[in-house]
């Protein structure tokens, strides 16, 4: 039990590569949380994929103990969030379970969109923040016109800004001091009934589900009967402990302290995320104003490869949805690919990691389908109904109008490459909203259709500017568009995974560049393949795979049958990557990369 | 097991030296500047002895000096090979002995002593019958050498046949069309007409990948002179029986059938496959690549050679991309009893797209179908 006033909870805002895990790992190591051995490289990101990234998908949080100029001993809780904008979710609570931040910047790069809307969430939740210029060592630091833009850009003072070299280890020290002096203490009343908040939740393979707290009011001990208050499920604590990173445990947790507990929970599901934790017997009088939980905004299929790891696909997929409650799932069965799952993901990153979660944990092959966001069909009846897949897309004339999810995108980008943003935004179907200068840099904020964006639309933003531009984007509503299913035909057959929603205007233009993409993906057959997209029974667009001509090996004698062997043998193991639709096959790589639009 | 005389038995001895390598030559063939033909005389008797030993009785129809450039050996050490396998093995009365020839004037000083050792059919690599050609394919005769070469050939062998490569760089269709009639006019009775194929690990490879060896014909252009030398050779009576091979009735190599039958044959020298029918099984085997490692292990007796069984279906799918090269075509009843299996749908649609005929158990591509055996083979053998 530590006194209120020895506690200091933050976070670190920074985006990508701005060095916020090596400022976290510098804080834990001069504060000798980890012994020396034991140091490694983004300590708080433990999955695999995090350290190759370099990214921070889950929260991670570690308690260090801090002997500070003033002769007392304080306990710093740091929460490491995520920097994605898929992962916005994962900020936003944690933001609401500290006091303060941390806000690192590239000291020769200046704020991007991600930290903006990061450290607004930071506002937003009453944070005092304290901002950090990291990379001063570096030749192109210019700390000066950093904090002018950190001033201009957010609108917060940065007279006082830290400068550090996280690498280095220079101003750590400084950085570790203003977190006491600098940041509140949380406030708290222990003899109050138990009132903390459920932060997180992540399944561990020996201890089953470990649930992250903050404690508000009231202590937790071990072996108390616990009560979640939005699900009403009770349990008994099994394991009280704080995180160093590594699990330590502890007798009580009072207010203001961040720890972990297990308490039996079979899966993360289980829990949610925001809700809040109290005591069975004398429970609080009102929750926590509760977090709305994250919904999937991005669906498409997963398919295995060989149809035969159908089973395996689904026992993966429950496997990770022990530990990750933010996707969803469900069965589904295409013409095309047959039987493989319907998944929903908070966004394009999230996808990525699940599938590749999938398949290097889980050693499958799969074919993932075009990304998709939730439609709303307002049917002739006054029902509404959600349409995950363009595949299911009912009868037209039963259909009212269709509404489609909006954006608000935030682009922060040097001013040579803001023609390039305004011609990716404006092709995107997109609105401007507004556009300031910062020094040399443009912000440039657009109203665009989630669907525009969910695809290839950050891929081709970092190419236009050649990776200068950042991003972030909020949903902003669901807005009525003349949206119409498009089909591809593929020999006069129509393939259900390769069908988009788009708008009505632009259907033409898309249709032509998915049939010529899909002229160049599919080889050549022996007969001549028409390739259509169409609207209801409308050919809006065609090509046509001429027949293959010649394909003959010119010498094939006596050494040569091994070798020509073996290569059929390895081209009917090709042949499971491979779709076959009516008499044509079509390569798996195509479902995707049918609908890029440039490049 | 099937019966291995299906197929018949042969011998291919392999030579693997060259004067120069040929940019789009894959074989393994090497350039060495000093060879003891005594020691590798010794290396390839050494040889003969201990697989004539593992096949007796059998009875051998043709014997293949190939290589590399087998013309660069010395005519003894020819005779000496052919006098130890006619000891050692029982021979058809008219056997077909075939070496492999460049049309150099050195060479042609030696064809009649080949002759005199016992080869019965010359095949000659001429390529190309004009000098700028023959230059951008790396060859070091002239036409005019390759001219002369072959009129000495013509006078020493019963059989001579050689070999052109088209579709080369800037060939137009016109300038195939004059210089396969002028081959033809050459007297010949077999013709192998190879379509360009750029392999990997070639120099040709190398220079395509850094955006040289430009004007090489595209697919259409390529399936057009393809189908321009079927018309020109058949209309002067040397029609394909193979996919890239032309003669007169009667005029076939008959040790290349072996092969495309899935016959029996020993594989003699550096690199050299073979299959055998030895104990009831078919094998593939396959002997030491390179050149001193293979001498090296002849001499000191250990193993030159790797030997790996073949499954049934290895032997089916053998028999198929083999013999649906041939103008014969492919016995579906003898695919089967190998333990193949094709799926009649399969056959069928081939059939129906005009890619392949059928009669009884014989299968035969059609003129278009053999443009794209390749496809066809992955239909039929389920790739």
């Amino acid at each position: 039990m530590t006194q209120l006033d020895r506690i200091r909870n933050f976070s670190i805002v920074a985006h990508i590569d701005h060095g916020k895990s090596t400022l976290a790992d510098r804080l834990i190591q001069m504060t000798g949380t980890v012994a020396e051995r034991d140091m490694k490289a983004q300590l708080l990101d433990s999955m695999d994929i995090e350290r190759e990234r370099g990214i921070t998908i889950k929260a991670n949080t570690v308690r260090i103990e801090y002997p500070a100029r003033d002769g007392h001993t304080y306990i710093l809780n740091l929460i490491d969030t995520p920097g994605h904008v898929d992962f916005a979710y994962e900020v936003s609570r944690s933001m609401r379970a500290v006091e303060g931040s941390l806000l690192v910047v590239d000291a020769s790069q200046g704020v991007e969109a991600q930290t903006l809307a990061n450290v607004y969430q930071a506002i937003d939740a009453g944070h005092d923040i304290v901002p950090v210029l990291n990379k001063i060592d570096l030749p192109a630091a210019d700390p000066e016109r950093v904090k002018e833009n950190i001033e201009d850009v957010i609108g917060i003072d940065a007279s006082d800004a830290i400068p550090i070299s996280a690498k280095t280890g220079l101003g750590i020290p400084e950085v570790l001091e203003a977190i006491v002096t600098r940041l509140p203490a949380p406030k708290g009343e222990r003899d109050a009934p138990l009132k903390a908040m459920l932060v997180d939740s992540w399944y561990d393979s020996y201890l089953g589900v470990v649930v992250m707290i903050r404690v508000v009011d009231g202590v937790i001990r071990k072996g108390d009967r616990i009560k979640m208050m939005q699900t009403g499920a009770v349990y008994g604590i099994d394991k009280l402990a704080v995180l160093k990173p590594q699990m330590v445990d502890i007798a009580e947790l009072g207010p203001g302290e961040i720890g972990i507990f297990t308490a039996s929970i079979k899966q993360v599901r289980d829990t949610r995320v925001g809700d809040t934790v109290t005591h069975e017997r004398k429970p609080c009088a009102a929750p926590l104003p509760g977090f709305k939980s994250a919904q999937p905004v991005v669906f498409c299929g997963l398919f295995p490869v060989d149809a035969a790891d159908f089973e395996a696909l689904r026992d993966a997929i429950e496997k990770l949805a022990l530990n990750d409650a933010s996707f969803s799932y469900e069965m589904e069965t295409s013409a095309a690919l047959g039987f493989g799952f319907r998944m929903g993901f908070l966004g394009l990153l999230h996808l990525e990691v699940v599938r590749d979660r999938l398949e290097r944990e889980y050693d499958l092959e799969l074919i993932t389908t075009a990304p998709s966001v939730v439609f709303k069909l307002h049917m002739k009846g006054g029902e509404v109904r959600d349409l995950h897949n363009p595949a299911d897309m009912p009868d037209l004339t039963l259909i009212d109008h269709i509404e489609e999810p909006r954006i608000k995108a935030t682009i922060m980008v040097p001013d040579e490459y803001l023609g390039d943003i305004l011609k990716l935004c404006q092709d995107r179907r997109g609105i401007q909203l507004n556009l300031t200068y910062a020094g040399n840099r443009a912000m440039v904020e657009y109203d665009l259709p989630l669907a525009e964006v969910v695809f290839d639309f950050y891929d081709r933003l970092k190419s236009v500017t050649k990776g200068y531009a950042s991003f972030d984007y909020q949903l902003s509503e669901y807005r009525e568009d003349h949206l119409v299913k498009m089909s591809i035909l593929v020999n006069d057959e129509p393939v259900d995974a390769l069908a988009i929603m788009v708008h009505r205007d632009r259907a033409e233009s898309r249709g032509r560049v998915m049939v010529e993409k899909l002229k160049e993906l599919i080889p050549r057959h022996m007969f001549k393949i028409p390739i259509q997209a169409a609207i209801g029974g409308r050919v809006i667009a065609r090509e046509t795979i001429s027949a293959m001509r010649k394909d003959v090996t010119a010498k094939c004698y006596g050494g040569d049958a091994t070798r020509k062997r073996k290569l059929l043998e390895k081209q009917k193991e090709g042949k499971k990557k491979m779709r076959q639709f009516g008499k044509v096959e079509i390569p798996q790589t195509a479902f995707i990369n049918a609908l890029k639009m440039d490049g | 097991m099937e019966n291995w005389r299906l197929g018949g038995f042969g011998l291919y001895l392999h030579w693997p030296f060259c004067q120069s390598k040929c940019p789009y030559c894959d074989f393994n063939s090497h350039v060495a500047t000093q060879i003891d033909q005594r020691r590798w005389e010794r290396a390839y008797l050494a040889e003969i002895d201990r697989l004539a030993a593992e096949t007796p009785g059998r009875v051998l129809q043709t014997v293949f000096l190939g290589g590399g450039t087998p013309s660069l050996m010395q005519p003894d050490l020819v005779a000496a090979i052919l006098d130890r396998i006619r000891a050692r093995w029982p021979m058809v009365n008219d056997p077909e002995v075939t070496l492999e020839a460049n049309p150099g004037s050195a060479e042609a000083g030696r064809f009649r002593a080949y002759a005199q050792a016992g080869v019965t059919r010359l095949s000659m690599g001429l390529q190309a019958l004009n000098d700028d050609d023959l230059r951008r394919l790396g060859r070091l005769h002239t036409a005019a050498e390759a001219r002369a070469a072959f009129a000495i050939a013509h006078e020493a062998f019963a059989r001579v046949s050689f070999d052109l490569i088209y579709a080369r760089q800037d060939q137009t269709p016109q300038d195939w069309r004059t210089e396969l009639r002028a081959a033809l006019d050459m007297a010949v009775d077999h013709l192998s007409l190879y379509q360009l194929t750029v392999e990997d690990g070639t120099a040709f490879a190398d220079r395509l990948a850094r955006g040289g060896l430009r004007g090489l014909p595209d697919e259409d252009r390529a399936a057009e002179m393809f189908e321009i030398t079927q018309d020109i050779t058949a209309a002067a009576g040397l029609p394909s029986y193979e996919v890239s091979n032309h003669a007169r009735p009667g005029a076939e190599s008959r040790h290349n059938l072996i092969y495309w039958r899935s016959g029996d044959w020993v594989g003699i020298g550096p690199g050299a496959h073979g299959r055998l029918t030895l104990g009831g099984r078919r094998w593939a085997t396959e002997a030491t690549r390179a050149p001193g490692a293979w001498l090296a292990a002849v001499e000191t007796g250990a193993p030159a050679e790797t030997r790996s069984p073949l499954t049934p279906a290895e032997q089916a799918d053998e028999y198929l991309l083999m013999s649906l090269r041939l103008t014969e075509g492919t016995d579906l009843d003898r695919h089967a009893a190998l333990g193949g299996r094709i799926d009649p749908g399969r056959l069928d649609s081939l059939c129906h797209l005009g890619m392949i005929t059928r009669e009884g158990a014989c299968i035969r591509t059609t003129p278009r179908g053999r443009m794209v055996l390749n496809a066809i083979l992955r239909d039929l053998a389920g790739a």
